[in-house]
């Protein structure tokens, strides 16, 4: 894979290695990787194969083939709701809350003063356990004494926000993207600033506004930050957990793949084989966006 | 990178000519600051409400709702949430977990970043993706073998009291540890290229081993950015409660976000002394990051942006 290092300066490299040296390396480097692959690897593919066993975790583990899979598309009534909250968190992140961190953070670049105030307030949700966010949201959208309902003054009807299932999924989204927002925004303001401002100079030449410039000029040049935001944006919308965990254990409304895995593995049932099988539906989804990444990844390092 | 945030990586040259152009755009600014205020304004608003809700009695908000004014005001609350919950103790077990994590974590990432960035070894960048991809993967995905294995990995008694990895402070470490390499190797490996080649090599001509390169020659460049990872894998092992609820059985050795669901459990009522517990669990990272905010802000960027 690594055809980018030239072969001689490999060699000239690898003879100034005394035998200290390997070892050095061989327990520096083999210690992370062995970590690696039986914290990470190893369980992945073992999942991968529980996904076609039935076991309780106790017993003997029975081969089932496809019929977790089966079950799950056909009869497990919350697949299907955990799979479209999990979309459209998916789709509320990339087209709400991420062009609204790029547009802070494109105002903020512009130089304004307090810019660092702003940025430090708007960045600080981020710092936050969601597990506190949750509760938060607990105490703004509750229906006993919760600040909107204070607000909206329906006490003898309050709305329940968070119970309500049709409207629970839109609030926790809100509370998610508060702390998405400020991520997105740092990232965003670090991938803006080098940007060369004499491109922006020569576009204004050109008679190009402001918005042209952006769109034309500045936004193309954002690309490694454009991948690593898209990324980050998926990843964290398929791994959506805690909030909705802490809120109220991701039930009625607020299921999610990664709520239905811990349920089956640690809940009562035990259901192992069942759980890997929504383990593994997740995983292909994420697959695909991280092969994604990494193959940009190694072109940008090719070029370097 | 520049201005405020790149004051920790001092490697690259200064950008203070970047600063100066700027002049025509500067008037007709009111109407982006209104927004910019009312956009920071709304994010700080939900931190400040559970502050003002902490802060008053029970009997008060639940007659008057939170939004109203307030009669009196303590911090009573703090005190019985940090008593009644026996926060102290749940603090000492995500410090037990989150120091060791984050120390590990940082020396065995910074030695894969030396090797793929800057010895160059052959199939360095699949070693690169090996971590990254890792990093990536959702962490339901690899609980289960997971929770099978540490049942199965017996440990003497002194070092876990329940003969086994599962419920022990171990296995959420390792599990942290496995987890966030990725991360940081990533990162430190974009900013260990942009050190200059020639240190090393006259390191090299001097007849300096492997681990003199890293550890007396390489680290101790990488200062900002350990700093920066250090900070965030802080906050970020700190706010992590999937993997304790996992793999910790025994209560007492919950760390302390997961006994905010303790507090709940008990007073579920109680909103005021809920919100207290939050915001003291909360207190901990907000500091540090108000006071290594330039770190802070520097280590999630330092991966993004190509030298």
């Amino acid at each position: 894979m690594a055809l980018n290092i030239p072969r001689r300066a490999g060699r000239r490299r690898l003879r100034r290695f005394t035998r200290r040296d390997v070892v050095v390396l061989g327990v520096l480097l083999g210690l992370p990787v062995l970590l690696d692959i039986v914290i990470i690897w190893g369980p992945t593919l073992a999942s991968i194969g529980l996904s076609f066993t039935a076991w309780d975790g106790v017993g003997d583990v029975h081969w089932v083939g496809g019929d977790n899979y089966k079950n799950l598309v056909e009869n497990y009534p919350a697949f299907w709701p955990a799979v479209r909250h999990n979309i459209l968190w998916m789709l509320f992140l990339g087209l709400v809350a991420t062009p609204f961190g790029l547009f802070l953070a494109v105002l903020i670049d512009r130089g304004v003063r307090f810019s660092r105030f702003y940025q430090s307030v708007i960045y600080m949700p981020v710092v936050l356990s969601l597990a506190i966010v949750g509760f938060i949201a607990q105490l703004i959208l509750g229906t006993d004494q919760g600040v909107v309902n204070t607000i909206l003054n329906n006490d003898e009807n309050p709305i329940d926000w968070l119970g309500d299932s049709h409207l629970n999924l839109w609030m926790i989204m809100l509370a998610a993207g508060w702390r998405h927002v400020g991520y997105v925004m740092i990232l965003y303001l670090a991938g803006l600033k080098s940007v060369d401002p004499q491109l922006k100079e020569a576009a204004a030449i050109d008679g190009a506004n402001e918005r042209q410039t952006f769109f034309r000029v500045v936004f193309p040049t954002l690309r490694p930050v454009n991948v690593i935001v898209g990324v980050i944006t998926v990843i964290e919308a398929l791994r959506a957990f805690d909030i909705v965990y802490a809120v109220n254990k991701g039930r009625n409304g607020l299921e999610l793949l990664s709520v239905l895995i811990t349920d089956n593995i640690i809940g009562e049932a035990s259901r192992i084989g069942f759980g890997s099988a929504i383990a593994v539906v997740l995983l292909t989804v994420s697959l695909g966006f991280i092969v994604t990444f990494l193959v940009q990844e190694l072109r940008g390092a090719r070029d370097r | 990178m520049t201005g405020d945030l790149r004051t920790s990586a001092p490697t690259r040259p200064a950008a203070a000519p970047r600063q100066a152009p700027k002049s025509p755009a500067r008037r007709g600014r009111w109407g982006v600051h209104i927004f910019l205020a009312g956009v920071s304004l709304a994010f700080l608003a939900p931190l400040l409400l559970a502050v003002y809700a902490s802060l008053r009695p029970y009997e008060e908000t639940a007659q008057d709702g939170y939004f109203s004014f307030p009669k009196h005001l303590s911090f009573e609350y703090y005190r019985r949430a940090y008593t009644e919950s026996g926060m102290g103790k749940y603090f000492t077990n995500t410090l037990l977990i989150a120091v060791p994590g984050v120390l590990v974590t940082l020396f065995l990432a910074s030695f894969v970043a030396f090797a793929v960035s800057r010895l160059k070894l052959r199939g360095g960048l699949v070693l690169l993706m090996f971590f990254t991809a890792g990093n990536l993967l959702p962490q339901q995905v690899i609980v289960t073998p997971l929770y099978v294995l540490f049942n199965r990995i017996p440990l003497p008694w002194w070092m876990s009291d329940s003969l086994t990895m599962y419920d022990s402070y171990w296995a959420v470490i390792i599990v942290n540890v496995g987890f966030q390499m990725g991360f940081c190797v990533f990162v430190l490996a974009n900013f260990m290229r942009t050190l200059p080649q020639e240190i090393l090599e006259a390191a090299i001509v001097d007849g300096a081993g492997v681990w003199t390169q890293f550890w007396r020659i390489t680290l101790p460049l990488c200062r900002p950015a350990l700093a920066a990872l250090g900070t965030l894998e802080f906050t970020w092992i700190y706010n992590d409660f999937l993997w304790a609820l996992i793999f910790i059985s025994n209560p007492d050795k919950l760390p302390v976000t997961s006994s905010l669901n303790n507090l709940r459990g008990q007073f579920f009522t109680d909103y005021n002394l809920l919100a207290a517990g939050s915001v003291l669990v909360a207190l901990p990272t907000i500091l540090v990051f108000l006071l290594l905010q330039r770190h802070f802000i520097a280590g999630l960027t330092l991966g993004s942006t190509k030298g």
